[in-house]
């Protein structure tokens, strides 16, 4: 129980590696490299706690109240936007790739072509 | 290398980074036993000096603003990249698209979903607002709030159709946006300079705990942000939607597309099958001349409320 988060986080990696390396859809490895990134989000949270002390955020408590650490969260809140960034530019290379191909099977893309 | 040859190498590497993945994360410190001094020593010091009561939005805007704003400005490349890579060629042919259904009947937009979207886009907007501005206080800041606001416009698209979405929302302004909220990150950061102290150093007054405005610049860059994050979200779905819909024809009544645009208004006077120019056309299509079947979509007649 002491370490379920971060067994947790390895194992949506490796889930999320997994379906990158053995996808047959452009999209499907966008949105599997999503979960890759979502595992990052949960070892960086989890790094970060401790145990029954609140959230960073004093508006309703005192301050001074035992709180968490609130740099993990700053960091995963700038990894969460890139991720949207990251999935939105790949969207559109899919998109491209489509256009240009006909297909969005990355097995079939293999050629690099002007 | 062939697909079969790939997984076959890629098994065991997979086995060996799972067994090195969990031996090391056993050996971090048990989950709930935090032992680093930062994140202590920032939760002290945070709301007596800046007064304000979200450390994390501190975290984000001021003590490690650098960060942030090169997270702003990877956000701000990839909607040029978004923009770029979906952008229109001068030599590309635009083929129409075969309706190889054209029998179906396409169900007219939902009510519900219209009616809906429309009531919902004034809290959505308000909520937004809100969050951006509030970002110090409570749980928020520019990059929530930015995009709450953009999932309000991408309601009008859902409310009203493409045409409208393009029309409500002016797209020079929200460019302008868009670059006033990423140079004005750097402005502020600038500001600092100005007043003797470090780049993006925290030089406003500092006001009371729990007001609104509070914490000199940490409230200023969480609205900057906010605007830059709506507009540069806007303008990538916007890409996308042009992309997506650019091969819609005006007009034709063949039934070729299959979105709200084609059965929003009705004509006024004019001939069937043409448009009139401003997005009005027919409803009823006008028959193919080869003799093709042709898409008998709803017949409904709308009356044009003057929705400029």
């Amino acid at each position: 129980m002491n370490y379920l988060p971060y067994m947790v986080a390895a194992w949506l990696f490796l889930v999320g590696l997994y379906g990158i390396v053995t996808s047959r859809n452009l999209i499907h490895l966008i949105m599997c490299l999503g979960v890759m990134q979502t595992s990052t989000y949960i070892l960086l949270l989890a790094i970060g706690y401790k145990a029954g002390q609140i959230a960073p955020v004093f508006y309703d408590k005192p301050i001074g109240t035992p709180a968490v650490d609130p740099v993990v969260h700053a960091l995963m809140l700038t990894d969460i936007v890139v991720e949207a960034t990251v999935v939105a530019v790949l969207l559109a290379l899919t998109m491209q790739a489509h256009e240009r191909a006909g297909t969005v099977d990355p097995d079939e893309l293999e050629a690099m072509r002007g | 290398m062939s697909r079969s040859v790939r997984l076959w190498l890629f098994a065991p590497a997979l086995v060996v980074l799972a067994g090195f993945l969990v031996w090391s994360f056993a050996l971090l410190p048990a989950f709930g036993n935090y032992r680093g001094p930062y994140g202590d020593v920032l939760n002290s010091v945070a709301p007596p000096e800046r007064h304000v009561t979200d450390v994390v939005s501190a975290v984000n805007f001021d003590y490690r603003a650098i960060d942030t704003l090169g997270e702003e400005f990877i956000l701000f490349a990839s909607v040029i990249g978004v923009m770029l890579l979906l952008r229109e060629h001068p030599d590309e042919v635009k083929e129409e698209i075969e309706d190889e259904q054209a029998e179906r009947k396409v169900p007219f937009p939902s009510d519900a979903v219209r009616v809906m979207s429309l009531l919902l886009i004034p809290p959505t907007v308000l909520f937004g607002v809100y969050i951006v501005t509030h970002g110090h206080l409570t749980p928020g800041g520019g990059f929530q709030g930015g995009a709450i606001i953009v999932s309000a416009l991408a309601l009008v698209y859902l409310a009203a159709g493409f045409k409208m979405f393009k029309r409500l929302i002016p797209h020079q302004l929200v460019d302008l946006g868009e670059g006033l909220g990423a140079g004005g990150f750097v402005i502020i950061g600038l500001a600092g300079i100005a007043a003797g102290a470090t780049f993006l150093e925290n030089v406003l007054p500092t006001g009371e705990t729990g007001d609104v405005l509070s914490g000199g610049t940490i409230w200023l860059i969480s609205v900057t942000t906010g605007l830059e994050v709506a507009a540069g979200l806007y303008l990538v779905i916007h890409t996308f939607l042009e992309k997506l819909l650019e091969h819609v024809k005006e007009g034709d009544g063949r039934g070729l597309r299959k979105t709200m645009d084609d059965r929003r208004w009705t004509m006024r006077d004019g001939d069937a099958g043409k448009t009139m120019g401003d997005g009005r056309w027919r409803m009823d299509p006008e028959p193919a001349k080869d003799g093709r079947p042709v898409s008998q979509g709803p017949r409904y007649e709308i009356e044009d409320r003057g929705l400029r």
